[in-house]
């Protein structure tokens, strides 16, 4: 068993925090894990990726390449599409539909949302309105990760163990809503696959 | 033994932490940061009561370490691979000295220029002093080579150079930890000569660096880092350097490669291995991350028969760092990307903080410069160097740190009018106060612009060697105090700026426009901190 996810966003919008979660809960299950981060320059504002390789048995490229990737996990709509050339044949694109416009040429987001809706295996999703629904707005990224934790191939119960541990710090009712967004993420996922 | 889940650089950290580490000096610089920031973020450290420390350059940090190892204790120092040109008369004359307590000198390359001027190859620089070089293939090895290496540096009485490229500095994985050894207590260097690179001293220093060669390639060869791994089919043998090794064995089912391999950790090279390899196969592939190094040595080492393919002769990228995919393409094997990227997706280059400082004195900088059709301010190496970019276009030149002072003191000499200079306050106390100087001496015409966001920003925000010195500094060295100004960069101050500018622009000699606000970064990050508490 090997999941490799490419983790895609804009420097700044916290792509790492997800990765660090989907570390834990991997280790939690006993699975070997390498993942590559973009740190330095393109952390002001520019494309940021991160590779990330689940397996239970040995990893050896920190990167993964071309066309093998089973997961593209992306907090923007154009950064999902960026790293179209890593994705498998039967791999799977989870993304925010709210853009991050910090550039003049931004695209029309309609071409974009409809290139991502042409995708055969994809999830778009408003994370960010879903957030504000559940009154947590900073809880998007989350809402994301539970939008691709059934292309993870780990127990949904470590994902919230994982939740517990990197959030424990901050308290009980920070846990709690980040639980309620991984399962809000996730329940539009299973709907919508 | 404890395992944790550690970036290379933060495995290079805790190995030289548990091989007995005293002290660790560093300049910040993308991709070594992490190293030294683990250090100093390390209880275990703390306890130890190990020194760590931001320096004002690489040079002061690699000088610093070498005492450190003079005093006989352990000591480490990490930098960029930019970073080892700075520390580079330190570093060639360290390994005449030798050490007295280990020292390893981390230098972290930049292939593909993620975040970097060049793409350097740091194994050079280690060949040019004559000292052993570390490669590690993973975060294991980064670990291990740590550990291992303060006590290598102790075995030959010389530095170890540990190399490492951005993909292993900045990629997690997980370490099995060993046990702590003791930090060395404080003891003089038994030869009251060995630090006094007089001729006649030197001479033999240098004649000791050089018995120590064989010494140092013998050691390679059985290092356990070296190895020769068998394989069935002879008709390709692979020369696999730290993390290629990674990208080779990605290319085979269960990752198991049917060419013999030798895969290289430790230099200078293991002859015996590699001319065991030569033996049994006439075509050799060399994968190397950075400059072809290996690929060089070998060709034309052995017989014209033996043909040796890599990055010089096109079998792979001559640039650029290695990935699964262009070795793929070098063992013939077929690399199927997916769908290509759309058309529509448009560049997202980085770009400055909204309210960042920079932004405003930017601003100001281009009205003030408008009337001078063409000149553009020389700048430097920091967040400020994306002033080059639109919407400001405001720079002509990023070349290495505190050069953007003293190429406007050469262009000023040459007539250049306005000749003007924007830097950021750690890349000044790093090399601009000696180019100021050179300003002061010779009262060149310039107008500096330091632009002080009291952080080192571009590498995260490490605290910066200026802070609450520029003024002191620049008038200590001599800058008029009419010519030396403080200005806070705010749109409301926009005006201010620019007359202040312009005036500056006029006059015939050396000025100081300090533009001082605190990066949006740090300030953020310091309400945070003030809340939780
Ligand atoms: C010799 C060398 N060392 C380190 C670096 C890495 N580096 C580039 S910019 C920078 C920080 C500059 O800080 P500052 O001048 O205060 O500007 P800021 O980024 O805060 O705007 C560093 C450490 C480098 N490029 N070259």
């Amino acid at each position: 068993m090997k999941t490799d996810i490419i983790l895609a966003g804009v420097g700044g919008q916290g792509i790492l925090s997800i990765a660090a979660i989907i570390g834990v809960a991997a280790m939690d299950s006993n699975l070997q894990v390498k993942q590559a981060e973009v740190h330095g320059m393109s952390q002001r504002g520019g494309a940021v990726q991160s590779h990330m390789r689940i397996s239970d048995s040995t990893i050896a490229s920190d990167l993964i390449p071309l066309g093998k990737a089973d997961l593209i996990l992306s907090v923007e709509p154009m950064e999902s599409l960026r790293y179209l050339p890593w994705l498998g044949p039967e791999g799977w694109l989870v993304t925010n539909s709210v853009p991050f416009v910090n550039i003049p040429d931004y695209p029309a987001l309609d071409s974009i949302h409809d290139e991502i809706r042409h995708l055969p295996r994809h999830i778009l999703i408003d994370a960010d309105a879903m957030a504000r629904d559940l009154k947590s707005a900073r809880s998007s990224n989350i809402i994301m990760l539970g939008a691709a934790s059934p292309f993870l191939n780990i127990p949904y119960q470590c994902l919230e163990n994982g939740i517990k541990k990197i959030f424990g710090k901050k308290g009980e009712k920070v846990v709690e809503s980040n639980i309620s967004a991984l399962a809000a993420g996730r329940q539009f996922a299973e709907q919508n696959k | 033994m404890q395992k944790l889940v550690l970036l290379g650089d933060e495995a290079i950290a805790q190995g030289a932490i548990d091989g007995g580490l005293s002290g660790i000096y560093a300049y910040p610089g993308t991709p070594s940061t992490e190293i030294t920031e683990y250090v100093l973020n390390s209880k275990q450290a703390r306890e130890l009561n190990i020194h760590s420390e931001w320096t004002a350059n690489e040079k002061t940090a690699m000088e610093a370490a070498l005492g450190m190892s003079y005093a006989g204790k352990r000591s480490m120092t990490c930098m960029k691979h930019v970073g080892l040109n700075v520390a580079a008369d330190p570093f060639m004359n360290s390994a005449m000295t030798g050490v007295n307590g280990g020292m390893l000198i981390v230098a972290a390359d930049d292939p593909s220029m993620h975040s970097s001027q060049n793409e350097q190859d740091s194994r050079v620089y280690g060949n040019f002093a004559l000292l052993p070089v570390l490669e590690p293939a993973n975060q294991q090895e980064c670990y291990d080579m740590a550990y291992e290496g303060l006590r290598l540096s102790e075995q030959f009485g010389i530095p170890v150079l540990i190399r490492l490229t951005t993909r292993l500095a900045h990629s997690r994985a997980v370490v099995c930890r060993r046990e702590l050894i003791h930090q060395r207590s404080l003891s003089l260097p038994q030869s009251q000569n060995q630090f006094i690179l007089l001729p006649a001293y030197a001479r033999n220093r240098y004649k000791k660096l050089l018995a120590l060669q064989p010494e140092m390639t013998k050691h390679a060869e059985s290092s356990k880092y070296n190895e020769y791994i068998d394989g069935l089919d002879k008709s390709l043998g692979i020369v696999a350097c730290g993390i290629a090794y990674n990208y080779l064995l990605e290319n085979f089912e269960n990752l198991q490669c049917p060419y013999p391999i030798v895969k290289i950790g430790q230099y200078p090279l293991p002859d015996e291995l590699l001319t065991r390899l030569a033996q049994a196969c006439s075509t050799l592939l060399v994968l190397e991350d950075g400059y072809p190094v290996v690929e060089d040595k070998l060709k034309g080492y052995y017989p014209q028969t033996i043909i040796v393919k890599g990055r010089l002769d096109g079998t792979l990228p001559r640039d650029g760092e290695l990935n699964p995919d262009v070795v793929a393409v070098a063992l013939g094997n077929q690399v199927r990307p997916g769908i290509k990227k759309p058309d529509l997706v448009a560049n997202r280059p980085p770009e400055l903080c909204s309210g960042c400082g920079h932004r405003d004195m930017f601003d100001a900088l281009n009205e003030a410069m408008a009337e001078f059709i063409g000149n553009r301010a020389f700048s430097d190496i920091g967040c400020y160097t994306l002033g080059a970019l639109a919407p400001y276009n405001s720079i002509c030149s990023c070349v290495d740190m505190g050069a953007s002072i003293t190429m406007a003191k050469g262009a000023a000499d040459a007539g250049l009018s306005p000749s003007v200079a924007v830097i950021g306050d750690s890349t000044f106390t790093h090399s601009g106060l000696t180019g100021l100087l050179d300003c002061v001496n010779s009262q060149s015409p310039v107008t500096i612009i330091i632009s002080d966001n009291e952080t080192t920003g571009m590498t995260g925000g490490q605290d910066s060697a200026a802070f609450q010195k520029l003024e002191s500094m620049c008038a200590g060295i001599g800058v008029e105090p009419e010519h030396l100004h403080v200005v806070i960069p705010l749109k409301k101050n926009h005006e201010e700026m620019v007359s202040l500018f312009k005036q500056e622009f006029a006059y015939q000699g050396v000025s100081v426009i300090i533009a001082r606000r605190e990066c949006i970064q740090t300030l953020s990050r310091r309400k945070k901190a003030g809340k939780a508490e």
